[in-house]
């Protein structure tokens, strides 16, 4: 069979597939064994989607969560890209603060939540560091270890050719390192997105994706509950294909770093 | 050519200290901490912020003696790793008999990548209401969700592994006249291994991370998220701070002794990656 005539084939099954789960859930809710407040219609589920996008609340609660996970996120970069660079460069860094991120790293960030409504108190505050606390190891440990990768070799051969500290720093460390810092900023804010919604359902304001979902709860609206996590899935899709995919193909890929993924 | 090579693995076996440098190691990895914990203590006498909501280490320290003589803590840590062998061994069996389904069978990978990834980029703590509703307070939904959601990177990984395992081993192994099963256990399995062992690995850490959140979500009686959930209320904070060092260790345990050590007996003495 040709390629494209297997692609064809593939493509037609997996929209099968995706047809067939939400034939089976939608039968599942009209035939009445389960509780319709439990259990919407996917046109219930459209419907809500569609009604608290025109009103303008989802794009409310929306613009807070992604208020909240684009300030940690930024606080997180700004403090762990100099820190992971420090790191790789100065061994007196290292030593000191490489066992200090070792400990911290294994620490769940929703273990910290409790702990950071207790002091900073219930909302944005709370919110964005734990967002920063999550976001910020993954791009300390990738900095870190991307400075570190850098090949010697190349540092060697731009001394020799004369460059200085600082010509070093921007032409040869920081375009040999992006592959892993831009990995790093992946991984950083796949961990912030998380994180955020997990510290607005816990510590619970009046606005973000997160406490829609947990709110919706107390009420019995799984439609309302369906509809937002369809939002955040949809978000966190884009940020993650669209804005990182393209950052890379800017960067690394242009600079010849690494070669984009075959097919 | 040689030097950059040298300079490379001197680095790499600066790592492993003589007997006489190990001590020298050990004071400098702790130096940190008792830097960090002199300041914690500063900050705690002085006064600062309220007393209670900023306990001084002793304290703390107490009060995680007082929780583990009384068996109050190992209680707790015991119904939490309960609690996230099931849902880790559930996601294990599930998402690695996907996984590898979807690596050998072209059909399986159409209609299971697309529902995987439909699922995948939602975080999964958005599910734990959802589940609530479903099925109810307690260890059920707890277990589920961590379930659900470890299985994910292993899916990922034990299906990028099968189809990783080389053409050519393959047709060899077939040509040497090796039957389904045979091919399976010999070549594919061992060959997915590395693959598989990092999807578990991921899970395990990825289950951890939701498992401590929903302790706190779904109100069970006991468990370690739901410790320091309810020390909240009544504002004690240096029982939180004690919970937190548990969680803390007991991740740091998982990682370093449980997945390095399957790592070292399976993978690396079949040669499949190097330590």
């Amino acid at each position: 069979m040709t390629e494209a005539g297997q692609r064809q084939r593939s493509l037609l099954r997996g929209a099968l597939a995706v047809l067939a789960a939400a034939a089976v859930y939608e039968a599942m809710a009209r035939s009445g064994f389960f509780a319709p407040a439990l259990l919407p219609t996917l046109s219930a589920i459209a419907h809500t989607l569609f009604s608290t996008l025109a009103d303008g609340t989802m794009i409310g609660h929306a613009a807070f969560t992604l208020y909240r996970v684009m300030f940690g996120f930024a606080l997180s970069v700004v403090v762990g890209l100099p820190l992971g660079i420090l790191m790789a460069r100065f061994q007196r860094v290292e030593h000191f603060f490489l066992p200090l991120v070792s400990a911290l790293m294994p620490i769940p960030s929703f273990a910290l939540v409790p702990l950071f409504m207790l002091w900073f108190g219930i909302g944005n505050l709370t919110t964005i560091l734990i967002v920063f606390y999550a976001a910020t190891f993954p791009m300390v440990f990738n900095t870190w270890s991307g400075v570190r990768s850098v090949n010697p070799l190349w540092l060697r051969a731009a001394g020799a050719m004369g460059a200085d500290e600082h010509k070093l720093f921007w032409k040869v460390i920081i375009p040999g390192a992006s592959p892993f810092i831009i990995t790093g900023m992946r991984q950083a804010f796949l961990r912030a997105w998380i994180a955020v919604v997990g510290a607005e359902m816990i510590a619970a304001s009046d606005w973000g994706l997160g406490w829609v979902i947990f709110d919706a709860k107390e009420f019995l609206n799984a439609d309302v509950m369906l509809a937002s996590l369809i939002v955040i899935g949809l978000i966190g899709f884009a940020f993650e294909r669209l804005f990182f995919g393209s950052l890379e193909r800017m960067t690394v890929m242009r600079w010849g770093m690494m070669r984009a993924a075959k097919g | 050519m040689q030097d950059a090579v040298t300079t490379m693995t001197v680095t790499g076996v600066s790592d492993r200290p003589q007997a006489g440098e190990r001590l020298r190691l050990i004071a400098r990895n702790i130096f940190p901490f008792i830097v960090i914990g002199a300041i914690w203590e500063i900050v705690a006498w002085a006064g600062v912020f309220p007393h209670r909501l900023f306990p001084t280490l002793e304290e703390i320290a107490a009060s995680f003696v007082h929780l583990t003589i009384t068996g109050i803590l190992p209680h707790h840590v015991i119904e939490t790793i309960i609690r996230l062998l099931t849902g880790f061994a559930l996601a294990g069996v599930v998402g690695v008999t996907i996984g590898v389904l979807m690596g050998r069978s072209r059909r399986a990978e159409d209609i299971f990548l697309p529902l995987v990834s439909i699922g995948a980029p939602i975080p999964g703590l958005a599910y734990a209401p959802l589940f609530l509703l479903w099925f109810g307070l307690g260890n059920i939904s707890a277990v589920l969700l961590v379930g659900f959601v470890s299985a994910f990177p292993i899916i990922f990984n034990s299906w990028t592994g099968v189809k990783a395992v080389k053409e050519i081993w393959v047709r060899s192994a077939q040509a040497m006249g090796a039957d389904d099963r045979r091919l399976f256990r010999h070549v594919i399995l061992p060959g997915a291994l590395p693959y598989i062992l990092t999807g578990l690995r991921l899970g395990l850490a990825q289950a951890w991370r939701i498992l401590v959140a929903v302790e706190m979500l779904a109100a069970v009686p006991w468990g370690l998220g739901w410790l320091i959930f309810g020390a909240r209320k009544f504002l004690n904070t240096d029982i939180m701070l004690a919970g937190i060092v548990v969680i803390a260790v007991i991740g740091l345990v998982l990682e370093k002794f449980v997945f390095q050590k399957i790592e070292n007996y399976t993978v690396v003495r079949w040669g499949m990656i190097t330590s």
